[in-house]
């Protein structure tokens, strides 16, 4: 009866399909909809003024810039606990090297350091194949502790650059009409939607992340794909500590501490899975969206912190467990 | 002599999963004190029964009593406590837990309104039901994982007797012990015997069975093939019965002529396995779960370590990863669909075109609109019935999930084909056209795809046993492994069997047939 049933209903069958698809890809989305027209209705229409908008944006920037490379990793069914260590090296090294060089080599040498970080991070997890969660734990911890022996435990002084003006508002003449550094992620977004998507790369993380074993038995070559995945991790960890110095403009070691938490839960609030195969950059972007359009519209209504954390966690929660529920009613 | 209650029967079960029954009208009986063997060959329906048996699967119809009364598990806990106890071929234990704790676990001794376990009586419980089964040479204290496998298997028979099972389920109980150890186990099942318990004895070793058995029951597509008193039958007979029939027209033939030598085995390890396939032939290995062919099949691919001897695909000598395998020109099958085979949750075109993303892009890239066109061929050709090329594989029946995985092979284009366990678990009309697609395949038929230029970025890359493809030709060569002989004898041109480890020689397949096949592959050589 169950057969006679499916093949009577293929036709409906595909619709449904094609529906849960547009589903699964946009769920978000209207998720992140919803928040907005809560906050727009209990704010005013001033919420969506462009100025406030863009407050949004400069908010998130470096939580996205970060599960930018966490959706990467996640979709190969890793983890990165080192995200927030590595940004505040990343701001560290930016300051240090501010002392003798130019911003763009300042730049790019924290980049470097967060690369490197993340290559440490994929040799240890494919060579001494201990878990993801395990080895990043451990060098969330190292990275941290390196970060304050380079600075001394201290905040670093730097000279005034450009790279502060990374995430200032577009009207005092840098950038074209938003913050160069919003221009940027949005760049790199779109950059790594695309490796995901339409490279071999991409398409090697989905299935290591979906099933190992079928992608080994598939020849992929699994270490050298874990590796380059960590290493692009860390250096858009690093790329995110850059943006993080220019908010502050010192070096700071202990900044960012568990920023790491924020950048996963962006991840999954837009779809991604801890058990791999599954996550979009879309989603991601949507999810730290997400998050900053509650703190900033929870501070705008004049409610306190704690709020602000418990609606979080909820829709942390509230999203997978919407999730699990979609997929079992699919089953 | 009165002939009193049977202990366990089983009477007129049957169980449909879908549209194929796995059981019809089955029966079987087993008294107090007497080992009843269950024979029949992978896919008999043994499993499922055993299943029932033990409340993870509920009967469609059909009735079973303990000692008379009704017998209607719920559940495995509810066939636990009836008495009922299960030792599976993989062990259940808690590996981290001593051996009282793992003896007692669900049933722990406890003290008090809290609940408190009560060690000193946990300990007595072990102590005793290890004496019960002869090993008071174990200690209580012991880490399980400490435990050698027969230990282990002692202590989940000692588990059994302290719930105090009146029926015991043996499945395939020596198939990771030692000989010594397997003599000790069939001491002990005497002694169980003495004790009065109903053991039911699976096992695909006729041999064993007609050592340790006093009964048997046949079963054979789901039905009672035959029983007996082991001691007045002969195992010719048992087998004959295990095998009946074949369907002849299932297995297309077409001609087919023997070309160059597509991979060479010399003395490799583990396997002890020498042979040679040829493009334009299909060589079988047979044997029974667990004989070791899946382990030959993966040092071969690469995904197990070659401990010795030289395997030689085509042009390339030794030993390789899975992704030079591929690239000179060999693709494997995994056993294990869902596990392995297939990434569930990726979509059909994802998992076809895994091995071989090159020909869909330039440079690295892969092009989704190339990715469904190139599966959506596939899924035409091999009428793979799904929504279309993007839907989850995970969605799809066990049938198509094989078919979507055989469709890698095709989409790869590869020359050596080696396919562990091709039909396991699926529909008959699936079967058949894996059967005509084998066939066509070796005889060069129609499913061959069209050729594609050799190269890309990731083939060209410097390792010096994967630059470009060894030969274009039209045949391609089969290397298959099955333990469903009526298949290998339809299927293949040459067949060779495997037993404890061991490969034997190659012989053409007029020279086997199904009973020669199970004797040899059981361990009852046959002359």
């Amino acid at each position: 009866m169950e057969r006679a049933l499916a093949v009577d209903g293929s036709v409906g069958r595909a619709r449904v399909v094609a529906a849960r698809r547009l589903l699964d890809e946009t769920g978000v989305l209207i998720g992140l909809v919803i928040v907005a027209l809560l906050f727009g209705a209990l704010i005013g229409p001033q919420f969506f003024r462009a100025a406030n908008l863009e407050l949004v944006a400069r908010q998130t920037v470096i939580v996205c810039v970060g599960a930018l490379g966490m959706t990467m990793v996640i979709v190969s069914g890793g983890i990165d606990l080192s995200v927030g260590s590595i940004v505040a090296l990343s701001t560290v090294v930016t300051a240090v090297l501010l002392r003798e060089h130019g911003p763009a080599v300042s730049a790019l040498g924290a980049i470097a350091a967060g690369a490197g970080c993340g290559l440490i991070n994929g040799l240890l997890i494919t060579q001494l194949r201990v878990v993801p969660f395990i080895v990043t734990l451990g060098t969330m911890l190292l990275v941290r502790g390196a970060a304050k022996g380079l600075a001394d435990e201290r905040r670093i002084e730097a000279p005034i650059t450009w790279l502060n003006n990374l995430l200032r508002t577009a009207r005092d003449g840098s950038g074209v009409l938003l913050p160069t550094g919003i221009w940027i992620t949005a760049l790199l977004a779109i950059a790594v939607a695309f490796t995901l998507r339409y490279t071999r790369f991409g398409r090697h993380l989905f299935a290591i992340g979906s099933s190992e074993r079928t992608a080994r038995l598939c020849g992929v070559r699994i270490n050298r794909t874990k590796v380059a995945v960590y290493t692009i991790a860390g250096a858009l960890a690093a790329l995110a500590g850059v943006m993080e110095f220019s908010k502050l403009s010192v070096g700071d070691p202990t900044v960012a501490v568990g920023l790491e938490l924020d950048v996963i839960a962006a991840v999954i609030i837009g779809g991604g899975s801890l058990s791999g195969g599954k996550g979009s950059v879309v989603g991601t972007i949507a999810g730290a969206a997400i998050m900053a359009l509650i703190q900033i519209g929870c501070s705008q209504q004049g409610l306190p912190n704690w709020v602000q954390q418990i609606v979080t966690g909820s829709i942390i929660v509230g999203a997978v467990a919407l999730d699990r529920w979609r997929a079992r009613v699919a089953a | 002599m009165a002939e009193p209650v049977a202990r366990l029967q089983m009477r007129g079960i049957g169980k449909s999963f879908g549209a194929t029954a796995a059981l019809d009208d089955v029966d079987l009986i087993v008294r107090a004190g007497e080992v009843c063997a269950l024979v029949g060959q992978n896919g008999a329906g043994k499993s499922t029964l055993m299943a029932i048996l033990a409340g993870a699967l509920k009967p469609d119809c059909g009735a079973m009593s303990l000692d008379g009364s009704p017998y209607v598990p719920r559940d495995p806990l509810a066939a636990r406590q009836a008495g009922v106890a299960m030792i599976h071929q993989e062990l259940s234990l808690a590996p981290h837990l001593t051996v009282m704790e793992n003896i007692v676990l669900g049933v722990e001794p406890t003290r008090g309104p809290l609940a408190i376990v009560d060690r000193r009586r946990m300990r007595q419980i072990a102590e005793a039901a290890l004496a019960e089964v002869g090993h008071s040479d174990i200690a209580p204290d012991a880490l399980v994982s400490d435990l050698s496998p027969a230990a282990q298997q002692l202590v989940e028979i000692a588990r059994a007797r302290a719930i105090g099972c009146g029926v015991l389920v043996l499945d395939e109980p020596t198939s990771s012990l030692t000989q010594g150890d397997v003599r000790k186990l069939f001491d002990l099942i005497a002694r169980l015997k003495r004790q009065g318990i109903a053991i039911v004895y699976i096992s695909h070793f006729i041999e064993e069975v007609k050592q340790v058995s006093d009964r048997f029951v046949v079963l054979r597509d789901g039905r009672n093939a035959g029983e007996g008193a082991t001691a007045e039958t002969r195992t010719e007979d048992i087998v004959a019965m295990m095998v009946g029939r074949t369907i002849a027209d299932l297995y297309p033939r077409g001609t087919r002529s023997r070309g160059e030598a597509a991979l060479e085995l010399d003395a490799v390890v583990p396997g002890h396995a020498t042979l040679t396939l040829h493009r334009g032939e299909v060589v079988g290995i047979a044997g029974l779960l667990g004989a070791g062919r899946t382990r030959l099949l993966r040092a071969i691919f690469g995904l197990a370590p070659v401990k010795a001897g030289r395997i030689r695909v085509a042009a390339y000598g030794g030993a390789a990863t899975p992704n030079e395998r591929w690239r000179q020109g060999m693709g494997m099958l995994s056993e294990d669909r869902s596990g392995e085979g297939l990434a569930r949750g990726l979509s059909v075109a994802d998992n076809m075109t895994l091995s071989r993303l090159e020909p869909l892009g330039p440079r690295g890239l892969v092009f989704p609109a190339r990715q469904r066109r190139a599966a959506s061929k596939w899924i035409e050709r091999l009428d793979i019935r799904c929504a279309d090329a993007r839907q989850p594989v995970a969605e799809l029946s066990g049938g198509n999930q094989q078919k979507v995985a055989v469709a890698r092979l095709l989409h790869h284009d590869v020359d050596v084909l080696v396919l562990d366990e091709p039909t396991k678990g699926i529909d008959v009309a699936s079967k058949a056209q894996i059967y005509r697609l084998i066939d066509e395949l070796v005889s060069g038929g129609p499913e061959r795809p069209a050729p594609h230029p050799s190269g890309g970025p990731e083939t060209s890359a410097p390792h010096e046993t994967g630059v470009g493809r060894p030969f274009q030709g039209r045949q391609k060569a089969v290397l298959l492994v099955s333990s469903y002989f009526p298949e290998l004898l339809g299927v293949c041109d040459r067949i060779a069997v495997m037993s404890r480890g061991s490969l034997g020689p190659v012989r053409h397949v007029s020279e086997w047939n199904e009973h020669s096949l199970l004797m040899e592959a059981s361990g009852a050589r046959a002359s």
